[in-house]
């Protein structure tokens, strides 16, 4: 699904070039649940970013579903982000005066779906995530659990070939973790490809394979018995 | 999708409506600035045209290309002449003058007692009395003064001429000041220089409408010129000329032409007075039109501060938004579809702006209309704004809107999504 060699990125901050991503060979298998870990600014939001075509690398190729994305267009990012990737962020990043009904609907809205459709689409989407009763709520009016549930079924609900998870618990307690854990593995066992960049040991156990970065290249990379989550 | 195709979207409108509908406060300080701007301009444009319309309306008793001349003292010594002379009009003269110069459609020669020779006689009504200006004229000075008579009364006519008849006609002032309230003046007997004189005719007196007072008396010539002894000479002419002509050239010509006739030396610029209804209404055009261009300036000016206001706002909102905006691109959102939609949402307030400002500003000119149209003396009538000017204004905002609204959207997607992601 994902193939990556030799990536390469620096950021230029003033006359210094900062050296994030220092040569990552990486792939990663369909409906693989991957988790990656490092210290604090070893560039796994940077490696994620560039995976979800965020951000470009400097040099290096990636493949997404065999599919080479190089030098393109916003235009046509734009279109392969809506078409193949799911975002989910530590912030939610949910848009604040849109309810959660229109912000699942939202990148259907992209995909150029009828209203009536994307309006299915989103509460099916909202349902599965365990939130159709709040489907008219503005986000203001939604835990952090509950935020971060519906940007998953955001992620979702453009039926994406990866999504992209940037420490998704980082900003929530432990209970509430083990609930969109929970979710995630769902979702993996349905057949997603899913990527959590996260800081926690528990929250990478709960993944099928671990990868590990340390000063801009992967140190250590292994697949793990997977802690499923029973009953939350 | 062609992001183009997305303005006739039901789905972008949605969007649009969503966002300046939930934003409400940037909305509303986003439109006061081009409300402002169009309802100035709407104001300014519609009091201009009032003003116009009015003097239009306060000059309309007079003919525009009229002018007077009249006799002063001779300054330059000329063809064995000495200086300080003073030519003289006389009767036949009028007739040579009208003959040298084919633009003049009508001359009035005009007598006067008080006014500019002499002290205003004393005029007796009963136990009433007072000093007022008496005026010799022909019937056709009502052809180029427009003489405007109540109802049941007449101007001089050519018989009061022929015959030398004492009638009178007089002012509004006059009748105040020498009849009773409700006492109707006409048939009733005035004595001018104890000789009386049968009031024959009362004028209305209209503001601007020339040279009298509304406490005139006017008399035939002819009666005048016999009981005053003037013979066939006469000081003061007024003379208007064909629709055609332009008032300054008249003047000059009936100018030029008096001196050949009054063997006066072309150089001698006091040896007449004149002077020139055109000009004066000229200026006061000039003063009106003036004023219109600046109010379209002036307007103009305010739609274009009103419409920076918005981009200023724009950007601003766009900043704001910079992380919705992130969400979005991540979620998606094309570029085109990006700066649609931004500028959409900057020509869809500039209008609705607008239209909320060229109403409110009409019905400001509308309430100034209904309160001045009583006021007689405050020349303001009408003020109307054309429609070509406002579809102008229309164009512009909207123009405007959609160029000013290319900034922020240009802004917008010209940062990477994960940088605008990272904007909180
Ligand atoms: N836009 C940027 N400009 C300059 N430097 C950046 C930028 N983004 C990240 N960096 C730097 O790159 C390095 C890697 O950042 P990155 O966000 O990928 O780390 P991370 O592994 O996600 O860290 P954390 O666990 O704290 O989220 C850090 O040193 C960071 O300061
Ligand atoms: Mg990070």
């Amino acid at each position: 699904m994902i193939e990556i060699k030799n990536l390469h990125k620096s950021y230029e901050i003033g006359a210094s070039s900062l050296h994030v991503l220092k040569g990552i060979d990486f792939s990663v298998e369909d409906g693989d649940l991957v988790a990656i870990m490092g210290s604090s600014g070893s560039g796994k939001s940077t490696l994620l970013n560039i995976l979800g075509m965020l951000d470009t690398s400097d040099t290096g190729t990636y493949d997404l579903d065999k599919i080479r994305i190089a030098d393109m267009d916003e235009k046509k990012a734009a279109n392969y982000r809506n078409k193949f990737l799911g975002f989910v962020f530590q912030s939610f990043n949910l848009i604040n005066y849109k309810n959660a009904l229109e912000n699942v609907a939202l990148p259907l809205y992209y995909q150029g779906v009828s209203r009536k459709e994307r309006q299915k689409t989103a509460l099916n989407f909202l349902d599965k995530v365990g939130l159709k009763d709040w489907a008219d709520h503005l986000p203001s009016e939604l835990s952090g659990g509950q935020k971060q549930r519906v940007a998953i079924a955001r992620a979702l609900a453009s039926n994406p070939k990866v999504l992209l998870a940037d420490e998704p618990t980082g900003a929530l307690d432990s209970k509430t973790s083990l609930e969109v854990m929970a979710l995630i593995q769902k979702i993996n066992n349905e057949g997603k490809t899913i990527l959590v960049v996260t800081h926690e040991h528990d929250i990478a156990k709960m993944c099928k394979r671990i990868v590990h970065l340390k000063d801009g290249v992967i140190v250590e990379d292994k697949k793990i018995k997977q802690n499923v989550i029973k009953n939350v | 999708m062609n992001s183009l195709k997305k303005i006739f979207d039901r789905d972008t409108w949605d969007e649009i409506f969503e966002s300046i509908s939930k934003n409400r406060t940037r909305t509303i300080i986003t439109s006061i600035g081009v409300f402002w701007g169009i309802f100035i301009y709407i104001a300014l444009a519609g009091s201009a045209t009032g003003l116009e319309n009015g003097f239009d309306d306060a000059f309309s008793g007079l003919s525009k290309n009229s002018m007077g001349v009249w006799v002063q003292r001779t300054s330059i010594p000329y063809k064995g002449f000495e200086e300080g002379r003073y030519p003289v009009f006389k009767l036949n003269d009028v007739d040579y003058l009208k003959n040298r110069v084919p633009e003049i459609q009508y001359i009035a020669p005009g007598l006067q007692a008080g006014a500019f020779s002499g002290s205003p006689p004393l005029v007796v009504r009963g136990l009433k009395s007072d000093n007022f200006n008496v005026f010799g004229n022909f019937p056709v000075y009502a052809k180029i003064s427009v003489i405007n008579i109540f109802d049941g009364g007449r101007y001089i006519n050519d018989d009061d001429i022929k015959y030398e008849r004492k009638v009178a006609v007089i002012g509004e002032g006059t009748q105040e000041r020498l009849f009773n309230v409700g006492e109707d003046p006409i048939g009733k007997y005035i004595r001018i220089n104890d000789v009386n004189f049968m009031v024959v005719g009362v004028t209305k007196f209209t503001e601007g409408s020339g040279f009298g007072s509304d406490s005139d008396i006017t008399i035939p010539y002819t009666t005048f010129a016999k009981i005053y002894n003037r013979g066939d000479q006469f000081g003061f002419m007024f003379i208007s000329g064909y629709e055609y002509v332009n008032p300054n050239y008249l003047e000059e010509t009936v100018l030029s032409t008096l001196k050949v006739m009054k063997t006066v030396s072309p150089e001698d610029d006091r040896a007449f007075g004149t002077f020139n209804i055109g000009s004066l209404f000229e200026s006061i055009i000039k003063f009106t039109r003036g004023m219109v261009f600046l109010s379209l300036v002036v307007g103009i000016a305010t739609i274009f501060a009103g419409v920076i206001g918005i981009g200023n706002i724009m950007l601003i909102a766009v900043k704001e938004r910079t992380n919705e905006l992130g969400i979005r691109r991540a979620l998606g959102a094309t570029p085109g579809e990006v700066k649609v939609q931004i500028v959409l949402e900057s020509v869809f307030l500039t209008i609705v702006a607008g239209i909320i400002g060229i109403t409110v500003g009409a019905f400001l000119l509308f309430v100034i209309n209904i309160g001045t149209s009583g006021l007689e003396d405050f020349p303001f009538t009408n003020p109307t704004v054309p429609l070509t000017i406002v579809f102008g204004a229309f164009i512009t905002m909207i123009t405007l809107g959609t160029l000013i609204g290319l900034i922020p959207a240009e802004r917008a997607v010209s940062i990477k999504p994960i940088e605008a992601l990272r904007e909180e």
